[in-house]
């Protein structure tokens, strides 16, 4: 079966560990490396890897020839509210690893089937890919009025386009909490820690469920989805048993369940604490393979 | 050679040092989040009177802080903050915010609410994520101020590249914030003096204490001699951990060195005792878990949640915190003060049925 060929555009983190992921696909072909600065590290080793390197930009690659199938967008959510169209009247199906959220948002464990014919589809944000399936999981046993998230990341794992864009960060991922998380109302809350060695990147997912819920069965649905999320990131783990708080005026009344889990990554770029990488790039890859897989006849 | 109680810098053409009382927002904190919109109007009448020229309500952890991590807001702050603003007749009326946990959403309300001071704080290695808020606090006509916290974890010249990152943003005064209150005369002035340095010609210099060495009025009688001009400090040091600088005491000291703050120290005391004081739960005090944040270098916010943390699980609150020390958690990372407690537990029940 002949791969869909693929362009990474934003040669940084995100980017770079995204393409040592595509290497590995059955499915997608990572072709073109696309970035701005001719001194960019990641542009480097993509052109060691063989993929060809251009910091001239999409305007460079939307000149080629020959398209891609696929664009993975990993620059800012800026940048890619500029190029969205562009690739949309290109025929290009667009990935789109920013904040952004021009396409509907997809969380593999959750709702990786949904939207495959869409031109544009948005993986959130790290912290979203981390914590969403946790809060789908409480949400299919209970319902959920209220799910706050907190995203604890390492600094160094933390590069300019999610520094500048730490607003989006937090809007984008709670719509996905109560979009594909399916909480009445979501918060998300994002922390970047400077400790050395690097923390792993750590989430805390909180969620108000009625008194009466079935306390097991949302554990049993935690447990489920653990394993849900360790098919593409093995690294992601439980750190302790949900916890069930009863009703308190700190609760403002409504049973907490509290969720701890720790992301350890594949260390394909960035080491193993960058989870936050790891899960969002994993995510991608996931993503662009279901969107490959419906693409069969179509493939340039 | 100038007397030492010469300042180098001054506020203003009338203050030597302008003083922001933080009672309403780093009280918040001891508070548990739960004033009352009376209270709220109270204090701020009480404040306003005494001469306090800026006066900062906020949920502790900054907008949009109400949420299980940090817990929720008995009024909701926004309604607190335009209390404030309509009770104060000469005080400016501060918030802080957060990136990360706040949005620029909830600067525009703040300042719709009739706040005009915009805080705006960061881990002391991370100003960068604040650059878009500062931008937008200036363009909005709002006066700005940069919160470097936990600024005991990093050397002078570091905090002083921080500092100009946020300037360089937009930022107008920026803050050497002793979160952990681990700080120790010297090393205050020290930060103060490079960031100073760095910036002097262009924004001013701040302190924020707290008291969990016992520090807060010496350390910023220091900051004051090193060059800073803005000085925070919470009267009753109504303020997280155990607390922050007793402004009522602050004055009294800026009176007896001659140095000008506006404000009427008779008039913080009575407000002090009369006001501020039936609003607090209990006084701020030194003890076992306080002291432990100071030793520790642990962030001053985290104390209630360690005691709650501590009595839900059975384990004891300064081990919490000593662990919370060693992870080298940050502002924020409440949430793994749950985790250390059931990580303690573990070892608890292990040793329980290996004995």
């Amino acid at each position: 079966m002949a791969k869909a060929t693929a362009a990474i555009v934003g040669p940084g983190n995100i980017g770079t560990d995204l393409m040592y992921k595509l290497l590995r696909s059955d499915l997608v072909e990572p072709r073109w490396m696309i970035g701005v600065d001719p001194t960019s590290e990641g542009l480097r080793l993509a052109a060691d890897k063989g993929l060809e390197a251009s910091h001239e930009g999409v305007d460079w690659l939307l000149k080629q020839d020959e398209l891609p199938d696929l664009v993975f967008e990993a620059t800012s959510a800026h940048v890619h509210r500029e190029y969205a169209p562009r690739y949309e009247e290109a025929g290009i199906r667009a990935v789109d690893l920013t904040p952004a959220a021009v396409g509907p948002a997809v969380i593999p464990p959750v709702n990786g089937e949904a939207h495959l014919g869409a031109m544009n589809v948005n993986m959130i944000t790290c912290g979203g890919q981390a914590t969403i399936p946790m809060v789908a999981a409480v949400s299919r046993a209970a319902r959920v009025s209220y799910a706050e998230i907190v995203a604890s990341v390492s600094s160094r794992s933390a590069g300019p386009g999610t520094r500048a864009n730490i607003d989006e960060f937090t809007r984008t991922t709670s719509r996905g909490v109560q979009e594909i998380g399916g909480a009445e109302r979501g918060k998300a809350i994002i922390i970047l820690n400077p400790a050395e060695p690097p923390m792993i990147m750590r989430d805390t997912i909180f969620c108000a469920v009625p008194p009466d819920a079935d306390r097991d069965a949302i554990v049993q649905s935690v447990v489920a989805m653990e394993k849900a999320v360790q098919e593409y990131v093995p690294g992601y783990r439980l750190l302790q048993e949900p916890q069930v708080d009863d009703p308190s005026p700190a609760t403002q009344g409504q049973t907490k369940v509290s969720i701890f889990v720790e992301v350890e990554g594949a260390g394909d770029h960035l080491p193993p604490y960058a989870g936050n990488l790891d899960i969002m790039t994993a995510a991608a890859t996931q993503v662009g393979e279901n969107i490959a897989r419906s693409m069969t006849g179509s493939i340039r | 050679m100038t007397d030492l109680n010469t300042l180098a810098r001054t506020w203003s053409e009338d203050l030597d040092l302008r003083l922001t009382d933080t009672c309403l927002r780093d009280g918040s904190h001891h508070k548990r989040h739960q004033f009352t919109a009376q209270e709220v109007h109270d204090i701020v009448e009480a404040l306003d009177a005494s001469g306090v020229p800026v006066i900062e309500v906020t949920h502790g952890d900054g907008l949009g802080g109400s949420s299980f991590n940090y817990g929720f807001s008995r009024t909701p702050e926004q309604e607190l903050i335009r209390i404030a603003a309509e009770t104060a007749r000469r005080a400016r009326i501060a918030f802080l915010m957060l990136p990360g946990v706040g949005t620029k959403d909830d600067i525009r309300a703040a300042q719709d609410n009739g706040g005009e001071i915009c805080r705006i704080a960061t881990h002391c290695t991370e100003a960068d994520v604040s650059q878009q808020h500062f931008a937008l606090a200036r363009e909005l006509g709002l006066e700005t101020v940069g919160f470097l916290m936990m600024s005991h974890t990093q050397p002078p010249e570091v905090l002083a590249k921080q500092a100009r990152i946020m300037v360089d943003a937009g930022c107008q005064c920026v803050y050497v914030v002793d979160s952990a209150g681990a700080l120790i005369m010297e090393q205050t002035a020290d930060r103060v003096s490079a960031i100073l340095a760095e910036i002097g010609h262009q924004a001013s210099v701040g302190f924020h204490g707290h008291e969990n060495l016992g520090l807060g009025v010496a350390n910023t009688v220091i900051a004051a001699r090193a060059g800073a001009t803005q000085i925070d400090g919470s009267v009753r040091r109504f303020g997280a951990g155990a607390g922050n600088t007793p402004l009522e005491a602050f004055v009294g000291v800026c009176d007896k060195l001659g140095w000008r703050t506006g404000i009427d120290f008779l008039q913080i005391v009575d407000a002090s005792e009369d006001v501020i004081k039936p609003a607090m739960p209990e006084e701020c005090q030194l003890d076992r878990m306080t002291l432990m944040m100071g030793y520790a270098g642990v962030y001053s916010s985290f104390l209630k949640h360690a005691g709650n943390a501590a009595e839900r699980y059975g384990v004891s609150g300064a081990k919490i915190l000593l662990e919370a020390g060693r992870r080298k958690l940050i502002g924020g990372q409440e949430d793994q003060l749950i985790d250390i407690a059931l990580m303690l537990k573990a070892e608890a029940d292990k040793e329980a049925a290996n004995s």
